[in-house]
């Protein structure tokens, strides 16, 4: 039996090299962007060291949250606008209590909770209707609850659903103002037990909350659930022949991924101090999924490494684009559009890389069986 | 009794006998409320003669199996650049519709090329991906449009004397070259019969089109393409004439649109076109994969019906304007519907 | 061997598809430690009988079945294959049923971890307990142990060669405390020569550890080696049951394929060894996962129907869907003299060769469109057919009547029934779905013909009906026809010759008229 059970065996160090390189095209790629656009854009390590550790913590636990789909097989949760939006509601409501600083930032995610959950159900079971098109349709999901989103926070916020303070109501008596101030719970987390080193200010707390949450991501993969996450996003079939629930546990992992959106938009908007009511959760899923995609990630493969990587890379690039573009060509616009081009680009290459793996393991298949035949075939001649 | 009803429900779907209801609703309420009606009607045609091609568009990809075409943006990037190169090079008046329809047309046969070709590459994941190439085009036009070297006065901003401008009059150029042209106008109804009459003929096209020779070995590559390839079509081959063919669709559709509207808007506009078009042949009775001219003319009549007149009449019965939010919800809500009725494409 | 009551009994089954009778009391009896070779041709009702025993869902869904099942002489009626597996019967599959991303010991033990519980597991659910790692690794190396052929537990399945897929399945089977008995079917198709001497040993070791085993193979050497005793199934009856000490691979051959009256082939068989070549297949190997082709070589002569049959897995569905271009393939076929080129479609359409495909829902037809469509399609797109031309030939115009006749003559001609030529082609029943794909198949006017299994799920009548035509349009056009059928009466009736492949390879060609036991010898000659 030995002689069969070679199948990866001597492997050249140019062909590893080779396929390192291809395997983190993307990352590679950003590294080299970011080599060329930040001496060009003039700005000084402190700053850059400031911002990126800003972004760290004011972007890392949402995309955290993309991990665990990704694990269950549903691909790019673009459903993850959901759970921004259910930590808006909750936040719009703990500032009309006038709930502030930390007690109003834990009181909001308790808050976010009951919605993040009835949305990611919502999501879960139709994700569960559209199988092998996960993703088009969770995209779709996002727009379609932002309609319901508008409906309840424009149009039954202070008709049916009471609203207190007319600070952040319409004049017209309903619906809520178009950004509601989050001054007083202003990186209330940020700052607390905050360090600094040099001109960088570290916000350890936040830090802090974001390593226990890859912890508990961590510790999530080794348990039975996690396991039959990972099994289900293997082989459905094989997973329900074995006896697991698969609908309930992809609606679970969607659950829990709407979830820890819902937090990771509360703790976003802890550190930007106030709350763009209609548009904020607009692009949140979009930034976040480029940010893992420029990570590493693939649509079928995420880790913790990927999520710290892509919100450095790509906020990198974020920060010093439209300076450096104005460099180049004299205008700021550009960089600010290249910025977004990016964005969109490494989804659209992320996907198509995904799409083409697929095909391509099949073929290979195909592949080998011809080889082993045709070798056969000339034997016998 | 009921169970014929049961019958018409479940084949006309739920979703499009409530949209078809609502919309039924709006005229009758509309008089009673105290809206105008029948300008209400001459805004419907209109509206519905702006985008009916942009729907049509949908067409050729559905019935080649390559699922609704989420890439739109690619074939109004082919439009804009049609457009604004016309408007460049001194066209005016009519003239410069039929250049600008001229000049799209190898920007929308080269983009629609390479599209088709990558779509034939990702079978299977061709709408989550063509809505990304969608965005991806449109942001990478959001950059050459500062770049690019137009120098037109009314088309760049006025200060760097370069760059265009992200609205665009159509004033003096191509702005209701078809709408006036042969105008009927009965009372406060006006009916553009020129840029029906376009629509129609771009129609009767596509239907003569599904009946020839290459147009049923289309609509056979989407129903199975397993057995088009045993029947020796080069499967590839139709589905790549497909996207060139609605990447087409959707730069004479953008033109269309823009002279009707008046404007040409660039940047981000063109972002969310495809889902409005997606929606409304949906609603006309389209699923993932098959699509007539029947499809089109119902869903955008629908569709524009539901949008011109929600504002309107709901402004004038509760004095609040919720159409942008029903709009969004009926529209996404069909989508998503189509998405979740037919389960994953046979190969 | 205990006096108690035997492990398993199943007593008179009968099963029918929608009157299709399968299954037609059925007795087995099997103790514990006993191992049982069922072998018969493909369709005697095997793996029908094994479904039953699993409680399939496909069982209930079409009926159920009557008759008995006895496990320790208690009567069971299982609903799910979970309670199969609960009351200790394995069963693995020819289709792996593994996770590829995980090693061997996560599949052996795949939703039946062992697990540690820990305070947030006691407030929201046992999911939420952690795996233990050590144990799952203790519990499947003693199943490893336990099949006695050592395979790597920390190895990631798609990692790993077939053989060793298949010996993950058999030892997560091996796994369950609770298994007596357990059913292999076909375990040795994928195995190497050296690998299935391995799972035989191991066989007999689970036998002396009192696991009965059901054991289905073509390979009948191997029921001899291992089987305590063999039965042998045909047509859905159990034609023989005994001990494989007093039996041999002959006897055994002619019990399966024999039929009690052996009905003698059509009189108008013709042998014409003067006749020219037509189709000529030389070295051709084709990649049709389950059918795999290597190295045929096979010569057509004009105006005969050549059958091809053989057992399933063994590579004559690969030959015609090879040629057409469906699979790739490799290899010559010349046709009257002039080469086809391969894994094209179009050239052996264009050719005049015609394919009636055995995978009609997948590849026969166009489910949601006409019957019109489907008979019209490829004479329309290959030979221009039911067109008219306008502009010069510009525009090439689909002639809606030229394609309504054509498809009335046919509905008339093979007896179509249909409410209309308009019809879509799903609705229609899968015999007379059969006879659309032979339709569209004449309507190309071809000069060579493969039809694949022509009478695969259809009823008995209809069966009749399309040998029929098909002998028709043969003797009355004179179109050279290879037919490919699993059923070998089908064939001999029909055919001139008939040749039987085996392991991928022609075993032989034989006179239709020759014996059902020497067509049975050829069939298992080189099975794999």
């Amino acid at each position: 039996m030995s002689n069969i059970s070679k199948p990866a065996g001597s492997r050249s160090v140019g062909k590893t090299v080779g396929s390192f390189l291809a395997n983190n095209s993307v990352p590679i790629m950003f590294i080299l962007i970011c080599a060329v656009c930040i001496p060009l854009s003039g700005f000084s390590l402190d700053y850059l060291l400031n911002e990126i550790i800003t972004r760290l913590g004011r972007n890392a636990f949402l995309i955290l949250s993309l991990l665990i789909p990704i694990m269950a097989g549903m691909g790019l949760n673009f459903g993850m606008t959901l759970g921004a939006m259910a930590g808006e509601i909750a936040l719009i409501f703990v500032s009309d209590w006038q709930i502030w600083g930390i007690p109003g930032v834990i009181l909001a995610m308790i808050v976010s909770v009951p919605f993040s959950v009835l949305l990611g159900l919502f999501c879960g079971k139709i994700m569960n209707m559209a199988k092998g098109r996960e993703m088009i349709t969770s995209y779709i999901i996002s727009f379609f609850i932002n309609g319901v989103y508008q409906l309840i926070v424009l149009y039954m916020m202070g008709s049916v659903i009471p609203i207190a303070h007319s600070s952040i109501k319409l004049p017209r008596g309903y619906g809520i103002r178009n950004t509601v101030g989050l001054l007083n719970m202003r990186q209330c987390i940020d700052n607390l037990l905050a360090i600094r080193v040099g001109g960088v200010k570290i916000p350890a707390l936040t830090l802090l909350i974001i390593v226990l949450m890859c912890l508990l991501i961590i510790w999530f993969r080794r348990t039975k659930l996690g396991q039959d996450m990972r099994a289900v996003g293997q082989d459905m079939q094989v997973a329900r022949d074995a006896g697991i629930k698969v609908e309930r546990t992809r609606i679970i992992s969607i659950i829990i991924s709407t979830v820890l959106a819902g937090f990771g938009m509360i703790l976003y908007l802890q550190n930007i101090g106030n709350l763009s009511t209609y548009s904020a959760h607009s692009q949140v899923g979009m930034f976040c999924i480029a940010a893992l995609l420029v990570g590493g990630a693939s649509v079928d493969r995420a880790s913790i490494g990927n999520v710290f990587l892509g919100v450095i890379l790509f906020h990198l690039m974020f920060i010093v684009a439209p300076q450096a573009g104005a460099k180049i060509t004299g205008d700021s616009m550009i960089g600010e559009y290249f910025r977004v081009f990016v964005s969109y680009g490494v989804i659209t290459i992320a996907l198509i890389m995904y799409e083409m793996k697929k095909r391509r393991q099949k073929a290979n298949i195909g592949e080998q069986l011809a080889l082993a035949q045709k070798e056969e075939v000339q034997h016998e001649q | 009794m009921k169970e014929k009803l049961k019958d018409f429900i479940a084949s006309f779907g739920l979703p499009r006998l409530i949209i078809s209801g609502f919309l039924l609703a709006l005229f009758i309420l509309s008089p009673i409320v105290g809206a105008d009606l029948p300008m209400q009607i001459s805004n419907v045609i209109n509206r519905f003669s702006w985008n009916a091609v942009l729907v049509l568009a949908m067409v050729p990809m559905v019935h080649s199996g390559c699922g609704l075409n989420f890439g739109l943006p690619l074939g109004i990037v082919a439009g804009l650049l049609g457009g604004t190169l016309s408007l460049e090079f001194g066209f005016t008046g009519p003239m410069s519709f039929l250049m600008a329809v001229i000049i799209a047309t190898p920007f929308a046969m080269l983009f629609g090329g390479g599209y088709g070709w990558l779509l034939n590459r990702i079978k299977g994941g061709e709408m989550m991906i063509a809505t990304y190439v969608g965005f991806s085009s449109v942001s990478f036009m959001c950059m050459m449009w500062l770049l690019l070297p137009y120098h037109k006065a009314d088309m760049v901003w006025g200060l760097s004397g370069k760059g265009l401008r992200t609205t665009i009059s159509l004033e003096g150029y191509y702005d209701k070259a078809l709408s006036n042209f042969l105008q009927i106008n009965i009372g406060k109804i006006s009916i553009p019969v020129g840029a029906l009459l376009l629509f129609a003929v771009l129609a009767f096209a596509m239907w003569a089109f599904l009946h020839t020779k290459t147009g049923t070995a289309m609509t056979a590559v989407g129903s199975n393409p397993t057995f088009a390839k045993a029947a020796g079509i080069q499967v590839d081959k139709i589905r790549m004439l497909s996207v060139m063919m609605s990447t087409w669709l959707g730069a004479v559709g953008i033109l269309v649109y823009e002279q009707g509207f008046g404007f040409i808007q660039l940047y981000n506009a063109p972002f969310y076109m495809a889902l409005p078009a997606v929606s409304a042949i949906l609603i006309g009775g389209a699923t993932v994969n098959k699509a007539s001219i029947m499809n089109v003319i119902l869903g955008t009549f629908l569709f524009q019906g539901i949008v011109t007149m929600t504002p309107t009449v709901m402004n004038n019965m509760i004095h609040m304007d919720m159409s942008e939010v029903i709009r969004m919800i009926a529209s996404n809500g069909m989508i998503l519907y189509a998405l979740t009725r037919k389960t994953e494409v046979r190969r | 061997m205990s006096q108690s009551a035997p492990l398993l009994e199943m007593k008179n089954i009968q099963k029918d598809f929608f009157g299709n009778q399968v299954l037609t009391d059925i007795n087995l009896t099997l103790r514990e430690g006993e191992v049982l070779g069922l072998v018969g041709e493909n369709g005697a009702g095997k793996s029908t009988l094994m479904k039953i025993l699993f409680g399939m869902d496909v069982i209930r869904d079409t009926g159920g079945y009557s008759g008995d099942i006895l496990l320790h002489g208690q009567k069971v009626e299982f609903k799910t294959p979970f309670e199969a597996l609960a009351a200790g019967i394995g069963m693995v599959h020819q289709e792996f049923s593994l996770i590829p991303g995980f090693t061997a010991t996560e599949n052996i033990l795949l939703n039946r971890e062992p697990k540690k519980k820990s305070v947030v597991s006691e407030i929201f659910g046992d999911r939420l307990d952690t795996l233990n790692r050590k144990e799952m690794t203790e519990k499947s190396e003693k199943a490893i142990e336990k099949m006695g052929v050592h395979i790597d537990g920390s190895m990631v399945i798609h990692d790993m060669p077939v053989g060793h897929k298949q010996f993950t399945e058999i030892a997560r089977e091996l796994s369950k405390d609770q298994l007596k008995l357990l059913i292999l079917d076909e375990p040795t198709a994928v195995l190497t020569e050296k690998e299935a001497e391995a799972l035989l040993a191991s066989i007999r070791g689970m036998a002396a550890r009192g696991i009965a085993v059901i054991f289905i193979t073509h390979r009948l050497q191997e029921i001899l080696d291992v089987c305590d005793k063999v039965v042998v199934m045909r047509d859905g009856y159990v034609v023989q049951d005994v001990p494989a000490k007093d039996t041999g691979i002959t006897e055994i051959t002619r019990w399966m394929v024999g039929r009690s009256v052996d009905s003698a082939a059509k009189a108008d068989i013709r042998d014409n060894p003067d006749a020219p070549i037509a189709l000529s297949i030389r070295k051709l190997w084709v990649d049709m996962p389950g059918e795999t082709v290597r190295n045929v070589n096979l010569d057509v002569r004009e105006g005969e129907i050549l059958g091809i049959g053989g057992l399933a897995g063994q590579g004559k569905l690969g030959i015609p869907n090879g040629i057409m271009g469906l699979y790739e393939a490799g290899g010559e076929v010349t046709l009257r003299g002039k080469k086809i080129p391969l894994n094209q479609p179009r050239a052996c359409l264009d050719a005049s060769m015609a394919f009636v495909s055995e995978d009609r829902r997948g590849v026969g037809l166009l489910l949601d469109e006409t019957l019109e469509w489907n008979i019209a399609f490829p004479a329309m797109q290959i030979q221009n057919k039911f067109l008219k031309n306008y502009l010069g030939g510009l525009v090439k115009w689909r002639d809606e009547k030229a394609i309504h006749d054509i498809t009335q003559r046919y509905i008339d001609e093979l007896a179509i029934k249909c409410t209309s030529s308009k019809q879509k082609a799903k609705e229609l029943s899968g015999g007379n779905q059969q006879k659309v794909c032979l339709a569209k198949a004449f309507a190309l006017e071809p000069g060579f013909l493969f039809v694949s299994e022509p009478t695969r799920g259809i009823d008995v009548g209809a069966k009749a009906l399309v040998l029929e035509a098909l002998k028709k349009f043969n003797r009355e056009s004179g179109v050279t026809i290879v037919m490919i059928s699993s059923e070998l009466e089908e064939l001999r009736q029909t055919c001139d010759r008939i040749a039987i492949v085996s392991g991928g390879r022609v075993a032989g060609i034989l006179p239709a008229t020759e014996s059902a036991e020497q067509f049975g010898l050829l069939m298992v000659s080189q099975v794999v």
